[in-house]
């Protein structure tokens, strides 16, 4: 449908140029950090910059391209998306609401960081505009739903495809995790900003947010996850190792991906320490889909390189295809992830978290999840998908094919050096490292250094991939247009798979609103037990 | 539903490897006492400089011995800016803010909680000699990286000689705490 297409591409331009000016934003940041000169440094530009990288990356560029790569396989599966002028509509409201956060953010009327906790108090605009981008994911959640039942309906007892699964699982999940940022928003942020209450009880803000902000996280990664699993072992020249255990894998995501967000709150006071211990142990569990993830990938490659000629035990590594940018960002992904996943183990390991909590090693653990895992992912997703969608071939190919290695060899120097600095407590989202030359802040210079040379290189890579899409979209040779076409399982059995309890989404859907109010009616009802005094609003920006 | 057995051993090993995370946290939570910074106290966050503990910060011994310290953070000190305190001995820091959140960290250790306006955090933890930088590790504003005080942690007897202090400060917890250096908290136990 050309509708679709439009949409599609629509939301790709988005998140394409919030990723641009996002990683503009990041070059300064990073030269920064590294105590050297920069055009128009100073403190507020630094935290004004902070904030518009975080929005635009983790808000505004993964939701954008989650969008339409979800349109993309709901259109695959059915021919058409259900209820298009919706998705339209909510695609001019999340347009206006980037459009309202931005405005407010790069007027330096909201540099509160992409966490917004309070009592730091942006513009409303900031509030009203992050609530509308929610509100559009909702109508996409909606068509996404209604196009899995239709399908569902028009083959009775079959499963959808394992993309459709993967998508319908995110929506889910999506609309599940949302409810906590939409209370603080309305019942909290927007009315506080606007006046009609003078005061905000920062720990219940925090705890709402958290509620939304760690399954904001497999927002992010059950796309990329999707497209390890169904696009990436085709690309191989290969097969999908196992599809009934991916189906089980989305929805164990889906009902564990909620009950565990008390892990970034270790270090908070007024949260009784059994509740982080109990959500510490549900973060434990959601690792385990993830690691089964790794194992049925990793076999799926295995299978490709050997069809292409690999032998002995790792001779198939050498014979995938490195040169295709498609499978190469997700290879370089994926090896990041493994190194991200540990770190993340650390962080939600309840005492541990003590020694890593808001230093550099954070914000270097989640770019090698958000920033690697599924960001490289989505790059190497755009190569696959705006060609077959916009009918229109990839341009810049050589750019391309260097960009995943840059970012790769970006991301080494940012990150390893990161984690190494948060272990010697260098705290995250500082704009200067000197501490007014305390002997522990000078351990850190050389590492910053290194990690400011990885934030040129990613610059670089980013600008290649700004170049490659802008070049496709806009003058890309003419291609017949081409439907997406998903990876086969290895083994089929004889009549084709049958739909399993797995693929009963609406059920797991109930599961996963009883875990997460199991995990949080608790640390909800001793907040608000407490004799809660409030703060005003601070501008301290 | 039929599955791979390589990917049955591997389901298998996964899971014994997250017991055994879990185990060995819940070892140390239930066992050992570990936990992280959780204490449940409010205060009114306009009116922190007239409660009494807050009003004056800095190091007080209580009448048991124990050893504390209140500490105030806003846009962007920490107040008192520099601390003295024993080496060995077990402190335990009581920490409030009177305008937004902070993140009371002391670099290097694993001594650090949240600061939230409208709650006092605590911890307790113990220290080898050696000076130690207090950063703020929650984004405060426009002054955030210039938030610090430094900690001095100086031998016993030369704190107790300093205080004019005759209090017997316990030697043993009860905690079994490792003392925290200014090399790592990992470095020493």
């Amino acid at each position: 449908m050309r509708g679709t297409s439009r949409l599609i591409l629509a939301n790709i331009w988005v998140a394409v140029l919030a990723f641009g000016a996002a990683a503009a934003m990041a070059l300064m940041q990073a030269l920064s950090r590294a105590n050297l000169q920069v055009p128009l440094q100073s403190a507020r530009m630094y935290y004004m910059s902070v904030t518009a990288h975080g929005v635009l990356m983790a808000l505004v560029f993964t939701t954008f391209f989650i969008m339409a790569l979800g349109y993309a396989v709901a259109e695959q599966e059915n021919g058409e998306i259900r209820w298009p002028k919706f998705a339209w509509a909510a695609f001019g409201l999340g347009v206006v609401g980037v459009a309202l956060a931005a405005w407010a953010i790069l007027t330096f009327r909201a540099s509160v960081l992409y966490t917004f906790y309070p009592p730091l108090q942006a513009h409303p605009a900031f509030y009203i505009g992050l609530t509308l981008v929610v509100v559009a994911s909702w109508g996409w959640c909606a068509s996404i739903i209604a196009s899995w039942r239709e399908a569902r309906q028009k083959n009775p007892g079959k499963p959808v495809s394992l993309a459709m699964h993967a998508t319908t699982a995110n929506a889910m999940l999506w609309l599940l995790a949302t409810v906590g940022v939409a209370a603080e928003m309305l019942l909290q942020l927007i009315p506080w900003s606007l006046g009609l209450v003078d005061r905000i009880d920062p720990l219940l803000a925090r705890t709402l947010f958290w509620f939304f902000g760690h399954p904001l996280v497999y927002f992010w990664l059950l796309p990329a996850y999707a497209i390890w699993y169904a696009v990436i072992p085709r690309e191989a020249g290969g097969k999908l190792f196992s599809e009934p255990l991916a189906r089980m894998v989305f929805a164990l995501f889906l009902i564990l991906s909620t009950p565990v967000g008390l892990h970034h709150q270790f270090q908070d006071p007024g949260i009784s320490a059994s509740w982080k211990l109990f959500h510490t142990f549900n973060t434990m569990a959601v690792s385990f889909p993830s690691l089964l993830t790794a194992f049925t990938v990793v076999a799926s490659l295995e299978i490709a390189g050997r069809l292409r000629g690999g032998t002995g035990l790792f001779g198939w590594i050498r014979k995938l295809p490195w040169g295709n940018p498609v499978v190469s960002s997700v290879l370089l992904a994926g090896l990041m992830f493994m190194v991200g996943g540990f770190g993340g183990a650390v962080n939600a390991a309840y005492t541990l978290n003590s020694v890593v909590h808001n230093t550099a090693w954070i914000a270097a653990h989640f770019h090698l999840t958000v920033g690697t895992a599924a960001a490289l992912t989505f790059m190497g997703g755009c190569y696959w998908l705006v060609p077959k969608v916009s009918g229109r071939e990839l341009e810049l190919n050589l750019l391309a094919k260097v960009q995943p290695y840059l970012w790769f060899l970006g991301m080494i120097c940012f990150s390893f050096t990161g984690h190494i600095a948060g272990l010697m407590g260098l705290p995250r989202r500082v704009f200067m490292t000197s501490f007014g030359g305390s002997p522990q802040a000078l351990a850190w210079e050389g590492l910053t250094t290194v990690s400011a040379i990885g934030g040129v290189l990613l610059f670089a890579s980013a600008g290649f991939f700004v170049l490659v899409m802008l070049g496709t979209l806009l003058a890309g040779k003419r291609i017949p247009k081409e439907p997406l076409v998903w990876a086969e399982p290895l083994e089929v059995p004889v009549g084709g798979f049958h739909s399993t309890v797995w693929d009963r989404l609406g059920v797991w859907f109930v599961v996963a609103v009883v875990l997460a109010a199991i995990a949080y009616v608790g640390p909800l009802y001793e907040i608000l037990q407490l004799e809660r005094f409030g703060s005003p609003g601070f501008k301290p920006f | 539903m039929k599955i791979d057995l390589y990917e049955r051993i591997w389901a298998g090993g996964v899971v014994v490897m997250l017991a055994l995370f879990f185990g060995s946290i819940a070892v140390g939570a239930v066992g050992r006492n570990q936990h992280p910074p959780s204490h449940i106290e409010t205060i009114d966050p306009t009116a922190v400089m007239s409660d009494a503990r807050f009003a004056t910060q800095g190091v007080r011994v209580d009448d048991q011995g124990q050893v504390h310290v209140w500490i105030v953070g806003l846009t962007f000190v920490w107040l008192p800016s520099e601390l003295v305190i024993p080496a060995d001995t077990p402190i335990t820091f009581h920490v409030t803010s009177v305008d937004v959140t902070h993140g009371f960290s002391i670099v290097r250790t694993n001594g650090q909680t949240m600061v939230l306006p409208g709650y006092v955090s605590q911890f307790t933890t113990k220290f080898a000699e050696g000076e130690y930088l207090i950063a703020c590790n929650e984004y405060c504003g426009l002054g955030h990286h210039d938030m610090a005080a430094t900690l001095q942690v100086v031998p016993r007897d030369q704190w107790l000689a300093g205080n004019d202090a005759t209090a017997d400060l316990p030697v043993s917890d009860p905690m079994g705490l490792a003392p925290q250096t200014a090399e790592g908290s990992h470095a020493r136990h």
